[in-house]
């Protein structure tokens, strides 16, 4: 069954045609890859998705809900997380705050007036939080405010928000970028783990290292439009993909 | 106790002996010396210093937390201020629904404003909140004259109705009361040299600003205050997070707008009268001073720099050139002429460039405020913490923007 279908999608801005005729499906519990050239529009797809650009025409469909003209945080409760390119956290707050509140976002909803109660007394959430810090190995730091974390650290702590809430659906935007070989490994054996708990995720991603340990399905994008879809090892071998993507290159 | 934690009670018993003791604590000096002008335990400046304490915790709960800065504070406490004497007018010379309707004023005219401003953040909302102050502040002198009464301002009268009280007693207008306690009753107590002054409507204040401090205090540490935090921190990430800002920021602008509100309904309890000035600019600023000053985010900051501010402006400006003459009576007179030549721009009507320079001190040396600075003292008497333990220190000092 497909969580996320995606059709007949256009977007330009001014005479650049970013998104061109774009029609994508995402298959329930699956991991799917966006790859391409830089600019391919990769990006601009996902923002689509969630919200913070409105396509120019088409429809984004979240299992029964339309997700086109939907507000962020709407999209949000209805069960899509998203990873940024470089980390959106709550840079003042600590590790702990910064997991407690996208908890709390999905227990009380878009907005909850609870100003009697002692948010250090809600063992619920408290525990939900540490349970999530633990999880991507960050639970020694919890009392750190978030902005002095390395910036893998980070990345690791803007996962563990977003797995906080749950979400049926997942999108990472280069959840490995500007990390170092270990890193990336330490990050690609964290979205193993959490694939074990039934989360689609669609990933965007520049390192086929990532792409081919971690996707089931990956689309190739160029100049904004579909060129290619399949099985990572079909991928690998599809000449058109090599002469956009990878300029003629084997890999 | 109360359901806060062990430190937050501290906190809250520390500021409630304070606030009790104030009346001998503000009094060091005795009566007829040298210093007695640095007094400040006279019940006129101690109900200010709690009034506009209770004015700034309001604006540091929008200010601190949000980050969003209003600079049309004033106009809420202008409000609250003409609904109280109104009430006074109307009703009775009972404080209680002066103050209540100032409150419930002052919320509905801060939904208004802020539903609109809101739209915007950073300086575009400053701008919007100072363009509704300001025009709140021209109307009351124009075209709203039947309410505010213009110029002169809102004063009570002996043919007012107070339906449900007297409109004269023996030919005078009746004491703004607590249930027959008037506001302007003291007890006075001679020990030695020294007077203190114990005055009901300096302890009615102290109620209710220790009220309006303990929600201050729970709203700090609840899910709420947490998230209005959040909005300061990244306001993009909240929203992709699931939360709708929007809501998060006007209620912090409405409940701000009704501590101003009620900083307003106590003012009028003290001494019924109300004008347009309350709205101007100025007193605006002088809200976002008291908070800078003091610490914005910080929980007992913004008290802090509402009585210093307060003190400096009762004290300084009323030291004249003779006070001055007299301090330096025993240097030569060349040189007396001259310390008071240098001194006479900072004092009296010249106090406001003492205020300036204090703060622009302040805010360079110190910029987390009075707080920061006692904070740093803290530290010089505490083991120096690892490391570790530095970066984790809660960043509810943080300075503002």
């Amino acid at each position: 069954m497909e969580i996320l279908k995606v059709e007949g999608v256009n977007k330009s801005f001014g005479g650049l045609r970013a998104l061109n005729n774009v029609n994508f499906k995402v298959e329930e519990g699956t991991v799917h890859a966006i790859i391409g050239p830089n600019g391919a529009g990769k990006s601009t797809f996902l923002n689509c998705m969630i919200g913070r650009l409105v396509p120019d025409t088409g429809t984004v469909m979240f299992g029964d809900v339309s997700l086109t003209g939907m507000k962020p945080h709407q999209i949000n409760q209805v069960g899509v997380s998203r990873v940024f390119q470089t980390p959106e956290i709550f840079g003042d707050l600590t590790l702990l705050e910064n997991v407690m509140i996208p908890t709390l976002a999905k227990r009380d909803g878009e907005f909850a007036l609870h100003a009697f109660v002692r948010v250090d007394q809600d063992t619920e959430v408290r525990d939900k939080a540490l349970h999530m810090l633990e999880d991507v190995g960050l639970v020694e730091k919890r009392e750190m405010v978030a902005n002095s974390l390395s910036r893998g650290d980070k990345r690791r702590l803007e996962l563990a928000m977003c797995l906080s809430q749950d979400p049926k659906l997942l999108l990472l935007d280069e959840p490995t970028a500007g990390m170092s070989r270990a890193d990336t490994n330490n990050t690609i054996d964290l979205l193993k783990r959490i694939g074990d708990r039934g989360i689609t995720k669609v990933v965007i991603e520049h390192d086929m290292h990532v792409v081919f340990s971690l996707a089931q399905k990956v689309t190739v994008l160029a100049q904004g439009a579909i060129i290619a879809e399949g099985k990572p090892e079909d991928i690998k071998g599809d000449p058109r993909v090599q002469e956009a993507y990878l300029g003629g290159a084997h890999l | 106790m109360l359901g806060l934690n062990k430190k937050d009670t501290s906190l809250f018993l520390l500021v409630l002996a304070l606030v009790v003791f104030a009346p001998l604590l503000l009094n060091p000096f005795p009566e007829g010396s040298e210093l007695a002008q640095f007094n400040a335990g006279y019940p006129d400046l101690m109900q200010r210093f709690l009034i506009f304490g209770i004015f700034a915790v309001g604006f540091n709960i929008l200010f601190g937390l949000t980050g969003y800065l209003s600079f049309g504070h004033a106009a809420f406490l202008g409000v609250g201020s003409y609904a109280g004497v109104w009430m006074m007018k109307l009703l009775t010379m009972n404080v209680i629904p002066a103050i209540f309707m100032s409150v419930v004023f002052a919320g509905l005219f801060s939904l208004l404003v802020g539903y609109i401003s809101l739209r915007r953040s950073g300086i575009y909302f400053s701008i919007l909140t100072l363009a509704f102050a300001q025009m709140s502040f021209s109307l009351a002198y124009s075209v709203l004259t039947p309410i505010t009464n213009g110029e002169t301002g809102l004063q009570l009268a002996l043919n007012d109705p107070r339906v449900l009280g007297v409109s004269q007693v023996d030919g005078s207008i009746p004491a703004a009361n607590f249930f027959g306690i008037a506001m302007r009753d003291s007890f006075e107590l001679s020990m030695g040299g020294w007077l203190f002054t114990f005055n009901a409507g300096y302890y009615l204040c102290a109620v209710v600003m220790m009220v309006a401090f303990y929600v201050a205090i729970r709203i700090f540490r609840s899910p709420f205050g947490m998230m209005l935090r959040a909005v300061k921190s990244n306001q993009q990430r909240m929203n992709f997070t699931g939360l709708n800002s929007k809501p998060y920021t006007l209620a912090a602008f409405v409940i701000s707008g009704m501590y101003a509100g009620l900083a307003g309904g106590l003012m009028v309890a003290m001494d019924p009268l109300a004008g347009a000035e309350r709205m101007q600019w100025t007193a605006s600023g002088e809200v976002v001073l008291m908070t800078i000053l003091g610490g914005a985010g910080t929980l007992i900051g913004p008290v802090l720099g509402a009585g210093f501010i307060k003190y400096c402006e009762n004290i300084f400006s009323k030291i004249n050139d003779n006070i001055l003459y007299d301090w330096f009576a025993g240097l030569p007179e060349g040189l007396a002429d001259f310390l008071v030549f240098v001194i006479h721009p900072f004092i009296g009507k010249g106090w406001h460039l003492t205020l300036g320079i204090m703060f622009m001190l302040i805010v360079i040396f110190l910029p987390g405020g009075i707080m920061e600075g006692f904070e740093r003292i803290g530290r010089l008497f505490k083991r120096k913490p690892s490391s570790g333990e530095s970066v984790s220190a809660k960043t509810s000092t943080t300075p503002a923007e």
